[in-house]
């Protein structure tokens, strides 16, 4: 079965004629929706957006519209616009495109943006490894500069905003909001209390700010573009919009596909769309959002309520790929990066790639995360190298239980999640582990398996 | 703990009590005040917050509304019900409002406490029985409120530095420390010399100082106070003492006007430590690093310890015989001193008027540092102010004093604990005059006095001082003085007794602030006891108010606003 993908924002992405310049931009109809814009009124902007129902790409999911009406506008300080471009969440691949292949979409998007927030300057906050994609979006901002795209004056309006394209240094914390703003203000990137540093109160300098996913801002485009409501149509209700999956693993065709939210279930993109698995191979889990998204069992059913109160029944991949359906199952659609193991994968070394990665990203600021998700590190590492014990699956279970929803940011979760998800459905082969490594022991052979970990 | 009536309070639960508290605090300190405690330690009441501990975490929950239509959602009782937050918070950065309901001790909380105690353990070395903070560390004591009693941490530990020096004063126990960046936000905060900082990232972050800098700053020394964990040592205390053993006194630091409340730390007649005591009215909890050092006078080497005339230890009764006779004699000049305290001002400003005597006190000033030390080097000026000892402030000159020992119009001096030829008087002048030397230190003018009185220093003796607010506080002795010297104020009320032929019977403070209560309008109704009980006496300062001292703008006082303050005081 062929699923005809909807290209939204990856429109032109990968088309062979299609270059990032602004004059192949612009002949493809670029920048139109900033003009609408600056002749429309910002809150209208805001109202179409709010309208649009369209929810955060970056990974919560929290409806735009909503943050951008949180905005502290009586403050009388600047308002900020930040893109989030530091994408950093393994399994995600999606921003790197749109920055690579259609750099004035994201400007545009940001233009429309910062004109509807009344942003006094706008920054792209770009991860540290995108050095390629930072000179794309430097020389593409210089162009959207000499056709007063932005700048003094846009287009004639009196409104005036500019970009700043500031590079990480490498950190995954950085694309916490308020860590982003931390590392923006040239401060050590450790995330701010919430309460009372909300970025639409006290972000940027202290001063109210948004920020915002490099795929959301290009979203606000098309929501100009299109109308909020228009946007509203594709998808389903509460779920409106495209969304860009980033499917890896074990999959005979890897990638970004575009659909709408609901457009496709789990197994048609694996099945369908990616090709399925390898010949021979059997599914075994797919994490659906990202590494920090909890992980589900191929033959897990999941049964419920959704919000509209309609019954749901499901097989893994009987899964709709939207927000709500993924969360109902437990899950989260996350940053859209899918991740498909197929039985091959030993789960007790999958969970120890990920607790690696999490432990040296950690920032070290409050205690739960800086010592338990190392702790988890450790716990793992030490199982694949041999001295696994029956009962460190409950030591890990417990351990992820002590940091989730105690710590500063969200990262407590995004370290616990996995860790939780895992050992809940997979704590079979934790404790197999524990016993095939006794039972080698016993023989008197070596317990230590060469393993790929990184 | 009460809450004085002045501030706004406000209604909240805590514990299912309803209780009072003031308005705006937080909930760690609402819950003090009603005797439940929140272990904490990143958060401290005068530094900002930085909520990464997660030790304070509470529960909280707002009286629910519905979100519709503003109405109260009432449950099955008629009460309002009260929506829990589905995750702990932070007690820290949880300001109270009102209708808040806290939950300090529920099977969450407690949850929370021991995950975050087992946590903080896993990496620590465990090095208490070798370690300096055992038995003043929060960690210590946490671990066994909250603790689990055993490990489930069978990796290795983290490994890091033993001993980094991060000044000339502290010394850095890396692998102790939780990252509570207390020291971070106290020295860009309070000390305003932003040297410290982490370094990596993670399970491997380090406290560090900036390239190039050290942490010099004259309130280093706090950042060990506010540890919470031994990390942050004193190099001067580190491996010296076990804190159980020492006896704490109260004492005020007398390096300069600024008056810091003290407590010292001794053991068997010998100081080991000096740290800062909370006064919110003179200096919160911080001090000076070189006022901690000033204990180290107790053990000079010029320390004088016996009475002498002419050189010749005497017994103290004809020794004080012998300074009534010089002072009998006329023609006598008193260098007395900011230093003394406001009980031993008292009895100079007796001798002066019984000898007739004219009275000088040395200004000793500096430049002060903005924050708790001020230009004023004395700890008392203003006492001998308000015993009217002197009714001018002091000039940092002898000159005057040279002129009359040259003109023969001075005989004999009475000098406490100065050193003349060190303010330019010769040796030749001093030749001239009977030199009675009042003082715990030899020197130059010592070594040419007829008669040698030893004093006890600040840590030997008690007595009261005013500082740059006219904040009257009391000192208590931490350890005894030389073998065989008496204190300052009993020596001094011999030597009235020798002139005056009278007998002051018995001489206490308790009586000496029954006579200053009477006869100085400013200590009207204060007594010994009283200075004692509360922490520090406001005293009228308006009698001095036009007087220019040298004091500008620090910490805890700022002329301008004292002045206006208290002459608004004056009008009404």
């Amino acid at each position: 079965m062929e699923h005809q993908q909807y290209r939204l924002i990856f429109k032109h992405v990968d088309q062979p004629d299609y270059s990032n310049d602004i004059e192949c931009y612009i002949k493809n109809g670029g920048y139109e929706d900033l003009k609408k814009a600056v002749g429309m009124q910002p809150e209208a902007i805001c109202q179409e957006v709010l309208d649009s129902g369209v929810r955060g790409r970056g990974g919560a999911g929290f409806p735009a519209g909503m943050k951008w009406k949180f905005l502290d506008r009586k403050s009388g300080k600047p308002i900020y616009l930040i893109c989030n471009a530091d994408e950093s969440e393994p399994g995600t691949f999606k921003d790197r495109q749109i920055i690579h292949q259609d750099p004035h979409q994201l400007i545009e998007g940001m233009m429309c943006a910062a004109y509807a927030i009344q942003a006094k300057l706008a920054f792209i906050y770009i991860r540290g490894e995108f050095y390629e994609g930072y000179q794309i979006l430097e020389r593409a901002i210089e162009e959207a500069r000499n056709k007063n795209f932005l700048g003094d004056d846009i287009l004639g309006s009196g409104y005036s905003c500019d970009i700043i394209v500031h590079r990480g240094a490498g950190a995954y914390i950085c694309g916490e909001e308020t860590g982003l703003i931390e590392s923006l203000e040239g401060k050590r990137a450790n995330p701010r209390i919430k309460p009372p540093y909300f970025p639409a109160a006290l972000g940027a300098y202290q001063c109210p700010t948004i920020v915002n996913n490099v795929e959301t801002l290009c979203d606000v485009k098309h929501i100009i573009h299109m109308g909020g409501e228009a946007f509203s149509k594709i998808g389903t209700p509460g779920n409106t919009g495209t969304r860009i999956w980033c499917v890896s693993g074990h999959v005979q065709k890897p990638g970004y596909y575009e659909f709408p939210c609901a457009g496709v279930t789990l197994g048609q993109l694996i099945f369908d769309v990616c090709g399925g698995l390898k010949p021979g191979r059997k599914l075994k889990a797919v994490i659906p959002g990202g590494s920090s998204a909890k992980v589900l069992r191929a033959d897990e059913r999941f049964k419920g309520k959704l919000k509209d109160g309609t019954d749901f029944d499901w097989g893994v991949e009987d899964i709709p790929m939207d927000f709500d359906s993924l969360m109902a199952c437990g899950s989260m659609s996350g940053s859209g990066g899918v991740i498909v193991m197929d039985d091959t994968t030993d789960m007790v070394e999958a969970l120890a790639n990920i607790n690696y990665f999490y432990a040296h990203e950690s920032c070290g600021q409050c205690t739960p995360c800086r010592e338990g998700v190392p702790w988890m590190r450790k716990v793992t590492a030490r199982m694949c190298a041999g001295q696994a014990r029956e009962e460190d699956a409950d030591l890990l279970m417990n351990i992820a239980d002590q940091i989730a929803g105690r710590t500063i940011c969200a990262f407590g979760e995004a370290a616990s999640w996995p860790v939780q998800s895992f050992i809940e459905k997979f704590k079979d082969e934790f404790i197999q582990k524990a016993r095939e490594q006794a039972a080698l022991r016993n023989d008197g052979k070596p317990t230590k398996i060469e393993t790929t970990l990184i | 703990m009460s809450i004085p009536d002045t501030v706004e309070t406000i209604a909240i639960n805590i514990d299912g009590v309803d209780v009072q508290v003031p308005k705006g605090i937080n909930a760690i300190e609402a819950a003090k005040l009603h005797g439940k405690e929140v272990p904490h330690y990143c958060y401290h009441p005068k530094l900002s917050i930085a909520g990464n501990c997660r030790m304070c975490l509470i529960e909280m929950g707002m009286p629910m509304r519905d979100r519709a239509t503003g109405d109260p959602v009432m449950d099955t009782n008629g009460e309002q019900k009260i929506g829990w937050s589905p995750k702990p918070t932070i007690g820290c950065s949880t300001n109270v409002s009102p209708g808040m309901h806290l939950r300090t001790n529920s099977t969450m909380v407690k949850e929370a406490r021991n995950g975050v105690t087992e946590f903080l353990l896993i990496n620590h070395p465990l090095d208490c029985p070798i370690c300096d903070q055992a038995g003043e560390c929060r960690l210590q004591e946490f671990s066994a409120d909250h603790g689990r009693g055993v490990s489930r941490f069978i990796e290795d530990k983290n490994v890091k530095p033993k001993r980094t020096r991060l000044g000339p004063r502290v010394t850095l126990d890396d692998e102790r420390c939780i990252l509570c960046s207390r020291c971070i936000r106290f020295s860009q905060e309070v000390a305003k010399d932003d040297v410290l900082g982490f370094v990596d990232r993670g399970t491997y972050s380090t406290l560090t100082c900036y390239p190039g800098k050290e942490l010099a700053n004259n309130y280093s020394l706090n950042t060990v106070d506010i540890c919470p964990v031994g990390a942050l040592t004193s190099t001067d205390f580190r491996f010296k003492m076990r804190v159980w053993f020492l006896k704490r006194t109260n004492s005020i630091c007398t390096e300069s006007s600024v008056g810091s409340n003290t407590t010292v730390w001794s053991r068997e007649g010998k100081i080991y430590r000096i740290t800062p005591r909370q006064n919110d009215a003179t200096n919160d909890t911080w001090m000076t690093d070189s006022g901690r050092g000033l204990f180290k006078e107790t053990e000079s080497e010029n320390r004088i310890n016996d009475y002498t005339i002419d050189g010749v230890s005497e017994d103290m009764e004809i020794v004080a015989q012998t300074a009534a006779d010089l002072l009998q004699q006329g023609k006598v000049a008193l260098v007395g001193s900011a230093h003394n305290s406001v009980e031993e001002q008292f009895y100079l400003k007796k001798i002066s008027e019984y000898a007739s005597a004219s009275t000088n006190i040395i200004a000793k000033t500096g430049d002060g540092d903005g924050i708790l030390l001020s230009e004023d080097r004395t700890p008392n000026l203003r006492g001998a102010l308000l015993n009217r000892l002197i009714t001018e402030l002091p000039n940092a000159a002898a000159d005057s004093i040279d002129s009359q020992i040259q003109s023969g119009a001075i005989q004999t001096l009475f000098v406490v604990n100065e050193d003349l030829t060190s303010l330019g008087i010769s040796q030749e002048s001093l030749a001239k005059v009977s030199i009675i030397y009042f003082g715990s230190l030899a020197n130059q003018t010592s070594k040419v006095a007829t008669v040698v009185i030893p004093t006890l220093t600040v840590f030997e003796k008690s007595g009261s001082l005013v500082n740059q607010n006219f904040i009257l506080q009391q000192f208590l002795p931490a350890i005894p003085g030389p073998k065989g010297v008496i204190s300052d104020v009993l020596m001094l009320a011999k030597i009235v007794e020798k002139m005056t032929g009278d007998t002051i019977e018995p001489v206490t403070l308790t009586m000496i602030w029954q006579e200053l209560s009477n006869t100085i309008a400013e200590f009207k109704s204060i007594t010994w006891q009283k200075i004692g009980d509360e922490q520090g006496i406001q005293i009228n300062p308006r009698a001095f108010l036009d007087l220019p001292f040298v004091e500008s703008k620090n910490l805890k006082f700022d002329p301008t606003a004292f002045k206006e303050a208290n002459s608004t005081a004056l009008e009404s």
